[in-house]
């Protein structure tokens, strides 16, 4: 399955009081591949993401899907094409699983049949291993496998456009390759993924491609190894980092050796 | 959830049953056979007396049920009621001010859209107060300050009404009651209770989606500024149209859907329609029990709902202790 679609941000800048978040932004995204943003607390990723996902207005600029600008689609089309997972994802009330996992179909109602809603919410199930727990009460479940299912609802909606704000944070690193992976084989198949993310080492290993904000600016995009160069990473984040031995064992590795001096 | 097919015919029949005891029960016992003998004493107390008051039973009782399990999904609070937070008692004011400026006499419609504005500026400062992301500390905070003002307004005005029975007056508004209703009553609460029904029946997919939070919800397409206001509008005209005619009866949107929730799943939108149902049941129950009591005269039905539902929203705000603070 080849998607083709493009999500584009043009001279976007977004100011909340006398403090610009985010600073004249330029960007395009294509479907098919995993974009990584990267960032110190407070560059702006998460306000990016939320842009992108059609959820804040910026001050200017404006964000395109294929062309249209993302406001001007109603919220329904809009969250059919571009699934969101927030960062601090909530759950309200103690629904079982396959329940939670189907609000992800919300926007398709009166759109698809109940039983292809029961079918995208069958394969979210099966490719985030959540199965089993489909009649649990969301509740019960440990803060790791939570994050599976929240994962399923935002695959549940089989969207073009797949946006996690720091998806990764609060899982142990089994369960981090386990999302990373999924994320990646989404890519493969052909949506766009683009995700928030703190970890160099993970940002590297599964993004195509690296954006890095800097006090709301894009400072580096390009390849993990064109954008995390350690002069990058020594402006951005003041600390000393390398790459060690690049793709050996096909695993990049960044190690961090400390605090910038100076 | 094949177990969870049987919950809303037994809840009906538990409601049907219920409007049969509630017609037959009260200081003269209905046989069976009042239709069949020529007894106009008891023809008059069935059609004036106990149907009207069966009907507003289940129609009122639905309308609180339906309210609470509406606010708990949109406020995303087990802990939220029209009682609790004081929309209740904003109709309640609402009502008893149109009667006191003589508004009232007008037009047989001017007593419940004076309810139903009331408890829609009830709604309206309670999303000014507490706002959508309210903990539910600040959120009952809010509901004692509406409940205060309301309750305040209401003893002030009827204390300045020349009518000598204002204390009793107060009561009656307080501690609301369906004895001695007519079918007219019946008439002008019915037409909010179905338009606010059908609003708060409209927005549940957002109230769905709200289990996500407001940026889940706002992520899968869902209009909240839309939402808020159906629901606003939908709470208090149910409320409204219920309050103006029986007072405020309290506590029955808090405890029936935490009761239903474990029965249909905790889906906001899978609760509404059995949590209607149920506080029509617990409601008509109440309105059993009022009259079963030993006691020269007639124990207002908001007092028995207070008794039951106080000790039960003081269990919850204990289980939940945690949470709030």
């Amino acid at each position: 399955m080849k998607i083709d679609s493009r999500l584009r941000v043009a001279d976007l800048t977004l100011e909340r009081g006398e403090r610009r978040i985010l600073d004249s932004i330029g960007l395009q995204f294509a479907a098919g591949a995993v974009t990584a943003v990267l960032g110190p607390n407070g560059a702006g990723k998460s306000t990016l993401l939320a842009c992108l996902a059609g959820l804040l207005h910026a001050s200017h600029g404006n964000v395109d899907l294929d062309g249209a600008p993302l406001m001007s689609l109603a919220g329904d089309e809009r969250a059919r094409r571009i699934a969101f997972l927030p960062q601090i994802p909530e759950i309200s009330w103690p629904v079982e699983v396959a329940t939670l996992v189907a609000l992800g179909r919300i926007p398709f109602r009166h759109r698809a049949s109940d039983a292809e809603n029961a079918a995208a919410v069958q394969r979210a199930m099966q490719a985030t291993r959540t199965t089993q727990w489909s009649q649990r009460p969301v509740t019960t479940l440990s803060g790791g496998e939570r994050a599976r299912v929240l994962l399923a609802r935002v695959l549940a909606g089989e969207s073009d456009w797949i946006l996690a704000d720091e998806p990764f944070a609060g899982l142990d690193p089994a369960h981090q390759f386990e999302a990373a992976d999924l994320l990646r084989s989404l890519a493969a198949q052909g949506h766009g993924v683009v995700l928030t993310i703190h970890d160099l080492a993970l940002a590297a290993r599964i993004a195509d491609r690296v954006v890095i904000l800097h006090r709301g600016r894009v400072v580096a995009d390009g390849t993990p190894e064109e954008a995390l160069t350690p002069t990058t990473l020594r402006e951005v984040y003041g600390i000393e980092a390398q790459w060690l031995s690049v793709r050996e064992r096909g695993t990049p590795l960044i190690a961090i050796h400390g605090r910038h001096a100076g | 959830m094949t177990t969870r097919r049987w919950v809303m015919p037994s809840l009906l029949a538990i409601v049907l049953l219920l409007a049969v005891a509630s017609i037959a029960v009260g200081r003269i016992v209905l046989g069976w056979n009042v239709w069949l003998e020529q007894d106009a004493i008891g023809r008059t107390i069935l059609l004036e007396l106990r149907l009207p008051r069966a009907l507003l039973g289940i129609a009122i009782g639905a309308a609180l049920g339906l309210g609470g399990a509406a606010l708990q999904g949109y406020l995303r609070n087990p802990l939220a009621d029209p009682g609790t937070l004081g929309v209740s008692s904003m109709a309640a004011f609402g009502a008893v001010l149109s009667i006191f400026l003589g508004a009232a006499d007008l037009h047989p419609w001017v007593l419940p859209a004076s309810g139903i504005a009331g408890a829609m500026v009830g709604m309206a400062t309670l999303f000014l107060l507490a706002g959508v992301t309210a903990s539910a500390l600040t959120l009952v905070l809010a509901g004692m300050i509406l409940s205060a003002i309301a309750v305040a307004g209401i003893a002030l005005v009827l204390s300045l009404s020349p009518s000598p029975w204002a204390a009793g007056e107060i009561v009656r508004w307080l501690l609301g009651a369906l004895a001695d209703r007519s079918l007219d009553d019946l008439f002008i609460s019915t037409p909010p209770i179905v338009a606010g029904a059908a609003l708060i029946l409209a927005s549940q997919r957002a109230l769905d989606a709200l289990t996500l939070g407001e940026v889940g919800a706002r992520s899968l397409g869902i209009d909240l500024g839309r939402a808020q206001w159906q629901l606003a509008g939908g709470v208090g005209l149910v409320v409204g149209g219920s309050v103006a005619v029986s007072g405020i009866i309290g506590f029955v949107g808090l405890v029936v859907p935490h009761l239903v929730r474990p029965l249909v799943g905790a889906r906001p939108s899978a609760l509404l329609v059995p949590s209607a149902v149920g506080g029509a049941a617990l409601v008509l129950a109440g309105d059993v029990v009022v009259r079963l009591l030993p006691g020269g005269s007639e124990v207002q039905l908001g007092v028995v709902m207070s008794l039951i539902g106080a000790p039960f929203f003081f269990a919850l705000l204990y289980s939940m202790r945690r949470q709030v603070a």
